[in-house]
């Protein structure tokens, strides 16, 4: 047991006394940017399966809780985290009317292909 | 005192909400044969938050005295406003549907307990002055109106409009909650009033895409181009009751919400949004002249006219001025019944078997079998294209005059252009009820309270509208100053 041990083992090459390894909030919000850009692709590119779609609008409101936290702690401010949690509420609740809609359309048509949602042009 | 002070500028939500568990509970007691003294139940509720509401409009309340929850909410005259116009449309809503699902039997009691929590939802988007209030408004109104859509269970098209409406809702929900984060990220703050302190001056890259992702968001909602895309196939598949409370209540409580966000929230950042504004404005009412123009199915038709009068709402937006705040709810008011009312004709219009009719050549000759309607019909097209004797042509008016006198005239002179292709596409129907030979389709009956009701708009939109113009623009404009305190 060494307790000047300060970096834990998998990080052993990099230095923060110098800066190295701190996450700022520059990379908190590059990495929730890239989430939100993949679920917004995910909604578009996907031309397969409405319940992917359902999984990319969770990755979106992932995206932006993660922004929230982030924001939250860097501001030292509470609201950002209660913000989260309405987010979160919601998002089930989103999740619950998405999927059962999606049961009322696979009722009537028997799919659940993207390409097949074509009854109205458009 | 402060809570009680909150509680008390919180009623007619209060009301609301309770109003809605009530019924909920009785229709999961009573089951179907309920639904239509449900629905009696909740116009008569909307009917008592409207009498709530209308003293602090007609009042002009503002100031810190109508700020609830520690500026979580606000009930102003503007926030009132809205509120009776969302209260109206959705009690018209109610009205037009029991009529129309007990012919295949599906009126269930849920649906008037859906409207009421989607008005519920409005009248939260209206009033709030706080993301958070904001968000959770958004979502109670979108989460109804996504089940509402989907409300004919056993009809393809309804499902498919729920499936189309949820998925771009939910990501215009995200887009719209993604520019709040950063908001938050780069004003500290979820609070109207400190984000507008806090975006003075010149912005960071970060506070931009800000408002331009939340400007995105509340496009999407008010259905304004280039986010309009779900709007015709929802309004198609839809049914028709709910298309027309598609068309009018949420459209208010958007347009309002777009208003406080813009003015108040993002008020120091004009110079930043107006040109987004400006070419949203431009691009909706060019695309819904146009795209209108080639439409066989009326409801598509009145989709794309409703993206085309968005714009020119939005018009008023650009000129971010109080005259163009005004104008954008007098505009708001007389819409609602135009719209609400070439609904319910649409609604009116039955085969035989009772059977709605959408197609536009089946309602070839309408004069000549069912002149009332086709007159009533004909009326509201005239007013929708703004032809002078109807009200329709006030709303218009007094944008472009807002235009104008704040120095867009090129922006005004566009907009007249471009209200003329709209007014080919109206006057075609018009050509088609009166000109053609009868299709002979339309036959069956309408119940009186239809009638009652589309009497009353037609009444509103008719030349005997403009003996209300002082009257409404000047609780408009008390509406509209509200809004312009804090810039004070």
């Amino acid at each position: 047991m060494q307790p000047s041990t300060r970096a834990p083992k998998w990080a052993k090459g990099l230095n923060y006394d110098r800066g190295e390894a701190v996450i700022g909030i520059e990379h908190y919000v590059v990495v929730s940017s890239i989430l939100f850009v993949l679920g917004v692709l995910g909604i578009f590119l996907n031309r397969k399966n409405v319940i992917v779609i359902l999984m990319a609008i969770e990755l979106i409101l992932l995206s932006v809780n993660l922004n929230f936290v982030a924001f939250s702690a860097f501001l030292n401010d509470l609201v950002g985290q209660v913000f989260a949690m309405f987010i979160l509420t919601v998002a089930a609740g989103e999740a619950a009317i998405g999927l059962a809609i999606l049961v009322i359309f696979f009722r009537d048509r028997g799919t659940i292909a993207v390409d097949d949602v074509n009854r109205m042009k458009g | 005192m402060e809570l009680k002070q909150s509680l008390g500028l919180i009623a007619p939500e209060i009301l609301l909400s309770i109003a809605s568990l009530v019924l909920l509970l009785v229709s999961a007691w009573a089951g179907d044969k309920a639904s239509r003294a449900i629905s009696v139940v909740a116009c008569f509720v909307l009917g008592a938050c409207f009498f709530i509401v209308a003293p602090t409009v007609c009042a002009g309340v503002a100031g810190p005295d109508v700020v609830a929850f520690n500026g979580l909410f606000t009930a102003d005259a503007f926030s009132g406003f809205a509120k009776l116009l969302i209260f109206a449309a959705t009690g018209a809503a109610l009205v037009m549907a029991p009529k129309f699902f007990e012919r295949t039997n599906s009126m269930m009691p849920e649906f008037p307990v859906l409207i009421l929590l989607a008005a519920l939802g409005m009248c939260l988007m209206v009033s709030a002055t706080d993301l958070m209030t904001l968000y959770i408004g958004l979502e109670l109104n979108s989460l109804a109106s996504y089940v509402l859509a989907a409300f004919l269970r056993n009809d393809e098209r309804s499902a498919e409009a729920g499936i189309k409406y949820f998925v771009l809702g939910a990501l215009a929900s995200g887009i719209l909650l993604f520019g709040m984060s950063l908001t938050y990220g780069f004003t500290g703050s979820t609070d109207f009033g400190t984000v507008r302190a806090a975006l003075t001056g010149d912005m960071s890259t970060g506070a931009m895409f800000a408002v331009v992702f939340v400007l995105a968001g509340l496009a999407f909602k008010i259905s304004a181009v280039p986010f309009h895309m779900w709007t015709p196939d929802v309004y198609e598949g839809s049914p028709t009751p709910v298309t027309a409370f598609f068309a009018t209540a949420p459209k208010v409580a958007a347009v309002s919400l777009l208003m406080r966000v813009s003015l108040d929230a993002f008020g120091m950042q004009a110079d930043a949004w107006r040109q987004i504004v400006l070419f949203v404005a431009l691009a909706s009412i060019v695309v819904g002249a146009l795209g209108a123009i080639g439409q066989s199915n009326i409801k598509r038709l009145m989709a794309f006219s409703s993206i085309n009068n968005v714009g020119f709402i939005l018009i008023g937006l650009v000129t971010g001025t109080v005259q163009g705040a005004s104008a954008m709810l007098v505009y708001l008011a007389i819409y609602i019944a135009m719209t609400a009312g070439s609904f319910l004709a649409i609604i009116m219009m039955k085969d035989e078997a009772g059977a709605p009719v959408e197609k536009i050549s089946d309602i070839a000759g309408l004069s000549r079998t069912k002149p009332a309607l086709a007159l009533c019909l004909a009326m509201m097209m005239f007013s929708l294209a703004g032809i002078p004797p109807l009200f329709g042509f006030w709303g218009k008016f007094v944008v472009f005059q807002a235009a104008v006198e704040a120095n867009l005239v090129a922006l005004a002179a566009i907009g007249i252009a471009a209200s003329v292709i709209g007014a080919f596409y109206y006057l075609k129907i018009v050509k088609v009820m009166y000109f053609d030979e009868p299709a002979d389709v339309v036959k069956g009956q309408s119940d009186w309270a239809h009638w009652a009701l589309l009497i009353i708009s037609t009444a509103f939109i008719s030349p005997l509208g403009y003996l209300l113009t002082t009257w409404l623009g000047g609780i408009a404009d008390k509406a509209a100053a509200t809004l312009f305190l804090v810039a004070a």
